[in-house]
């Protein structure tokens, strides 16, 4: 060992000429000559670390792809729109709000525009008169102003909007799922509810910031008070602000909607129930990118098992470059190429997968694609990583391959 | 430089535990330019004496000189230079790459000399032509007879012009033909001046090389040259 160590200093000491040089270009080709000798070989480990690879980047950005229709979503929707409801009183009973909430909601400084509902209880509703009465489907009915559309940024899927003539007359307009379960396809459609025929004048599209008007039939304020009997209590208020403004309106909202009891009302922001749904997702994300690793790091021992095979296979090989004039180091190196390109391949083979998995899914979601360049980025670098890791014991077994392994039979 | 290119002093090469002498206490000189026939049976240490001479391995005791370098004093790093710069190796199983063309088997004995890949093929191409395959350059190994691969590899072995050529059974997996036109491009490369030594355990080809040493249970039986 001592000996060996002062004849090292000897070789720095040597002209450049007379030592052994390997240029880098070289070991790139040599581990790839390496490769290309078993092909079978090096697609079947790549295809482990491929998997791991496309598993997390899939998992990765089809999460982010929803997240950037939800923000898609919020920005179109907005999020400056806060419901107010009746909440319960202290003795747990139902509260109602006062007929003049939503014109206090109005008054308060810096909101734009607002909307009602009423919801009437005891109102159901029918495809026809022949129709069981315990059939009622779960429809609620509703009164509702003509600004709602407008606020809570709901779209007819077919049909009209009430306006100033048809709001007199006998008329709905139902939510995505009250049509459905009504089978109502078409307006014009007439209805039977509170025994009377209704004629259904429009179907809206489902409301994401609204859900609620999804199952409901409405009515205008006229049909309400005058076929229905509505109190003109509202149920629900609906507000819209600018975005700087919605925080200090939420506080003064309950006050200006029910000032003698304004504990009994509940404000909510819809935008906030999004996201928060969102967020649960994440936290499923987080445990498929937990799994997606563990592919990457079984993928990472097939990498490294063929490694030490090839090593094995190939004393023959490196008794001859040794015998050739190469270093123990080039050896290492070579090896080590050989490592980072099947991994390497692997990797990028598998950020490939990953954004086909991710295209297909996200088209057939009508998502946005979106995947953050970072994401792409690490998981190459993470396939460079465990190729290095899984590639250093068997270079280090290739370099330790003595010289004489081109003799020995 | 001194002119003995190989120079074994009382050289003895252990192997395992119990130990098992291979090469026991072999002395011998060879002078630049000459053409030696390493002789004995299989078993006689033959290779392990190849492999001292070619620097592949390090005595146990004693001293062997290569070149004019102490190999039992020299690093890994620098008998991997001795040997790219200095040793050419010829096999007996020609040890080419399959599915890599003559040239570039050729080109691969410049590989550690840090030569651009462009010059390696253009001396490999000399080296072909020196070789007489010159008109064989992109064919691969296994479009080549077995007299025509080794001397591909008798191409790659020289090609970066080491003064001593080793040769371990060159004509042990060819036929009479090829074998002698073999031994006919070692002898002229020898007349070129690198020294050549031949490890072979045939008698006859051994008779045809000016000088003779036999090897019997790792020591040297007899010496005897050829008087020109």
């Amino acid at each position: 060992m001592k000996r060996r160590r002062t004849a090292r200093e000897q070789v720095s000491a040597l002209p450049a000429k007379t030592r052994s040089r390997l240029l880098r270009k070289d070991v790139l080709r040599l581990g790839a000559s390496g490769l290309k000798s078993r092909p079978t070989r090096v697609v079947l480990s790549a295809l482990g670390i491929a998997i791991g690879i496309a598993a997390m980047i899939a998992v990765v950005g089809i999460s982010t792809s929803s997240q950037a229709k939800l923000n898609e979503q919020l920005s179109s929707l907005g999020t400056n729109l806060l419901t107010v409801g009746a909440g319960k009183s202290l003795f747990g009973d139902q509260s109602k709000l006062p007929e003049t909430a939503a014109g206090q909601v109005s008054r308060i400084e810096g909101v734009e525009k607002t909307a009602w509902l009423a919801e009437l209880e005891g109102i159901k509703s029918y495809r026809s008169r022949l129709i069981d009465s315990g059939q009622s489907g779960g429809i609620t009915a509703a009164a509702v102003s003509d600004t709602l559309l407008d606020v809570t940024e709901a779209s007819m899927k077919s049909g009209n909007w009430f306006n100033e003539a048809t709001a007199n007359y006998p008329t709905v307009v139902l939510g995505a799922k009250a049509a459905q379960r009504l089978g109502v396809v078409t307006p014009g459609t007439q209805v039977w509810i509170h025994d009377q025929l209704f004629t259904v004048l429009g179907v809206l599209d489902p409301v994401p910031l609204a859900p609620e008007l999804d199952t409901m039939a409405m009515f205008s304020e006229h049909t309400a008070i005058e076929t229905l009997g509505w109190e003109k209590n509202p149920t629900t208020i609906y507000e819209r602000s600018s975005d700087e403004s919605v925080d200090a309106i939420r506080a003064l909202l309950p006050r200006a909607v029910n000032p003698e009891n304004p504990e009994e009302v509940e404000v909510s922001r819809p935008s906030d129930a999004l996201a928060a749904k969102n967020a649960a997702d994440t936290a499923f994300t987080g445990l498929l990118v937990g799994l997606g690793s563990v592919a990457l790091l079984v993928g990472g021992i097939g990498v490294a098992n063929t490694m030490v095979i090839t090593v094995l296979e190939r004393r023959r090989e490196i008794g001859l470059r040794r015998a050739l004039g190469t270093t123990r180091k080039h050896i290492r190196s070579q090896f080590l190429a050989e490592a980072l390109l099947l991994s390497a391949l692997g990797g990028v083979a598998g950020v490939g997968i990953g954004m086909v998995v991710i295209t297909v899914f996200a088209n057939a979601n009508g998502w946005p694609v979106s995947v953050p360049p970072l994401v792409i980025i690490s998981g190459v670098a993470a396939t460079i990583v465990i190729g290095a890791v899984a590639g250093l014991y068997p270079a280090i077994r290739a370099a330790r391959t003595p010289p004489t392994a081109v003799l020995a039979s | 430089m001194s002119a003995h290119v190989i120079e074994l002093n009382q050289v003895t090469r252990e192997h395992g535990s119990p130990p098992v002498r291979a090469v026991d206490g072999v002395s011998l000189i060879v002078e630049a330019g000459e053409m030696v026939a390493i002789v004995g049976p299989s078993g006689s240490g033959k290779s392990s004496l190849l492999n001292l001479i070619g620097t592949l391995d390090r005595p146990t005791t004693g001293s062997a000189l290569i070149d004019g370098a102490d190999v039992a004093r020299m690093s890994d790093n620098a008998l991997s230079a001795l040997r790219a710069y200095r040793v050419g190796f010829v096999f007996q199983q020609f040890h080419l790459s399959e599915g890599v063309t003559a040239i570039d088997n050729v080109a691969d004995g410049l590989l550690y000399t840090g030569v651009g890949v462009r010059e390696r093929r253009r001396r490999a191409v000399d080296a072909l032509t020196r070789v007489g395959l010159g008109h064989r350059t992109t064919h691969k190994p296994s479009q080549l007879s077995g007299g025509e691969r080794q001397r591909v590899a008798i191409a790659r072995a020289v090609v970066s012009r080491p003064p001593l050529l080793l040769a371990d059974e060159p004509t042990g997996n060819l036929d009479q033909t090829s074998g002698a036109s073999v031994v006919e491009l070692l002898h002229e490369l020898n007349r070129d001046g690198t020294t050549i030594v031949v490890i072979t355990h045939d008698v006859e080809l051994a008779q045809k090389l000016p000088r003779r040493i036999m090897i019997r249970d790792g020591r040297v039986v007899s010496d005897s040259k050829d008087t020109p």
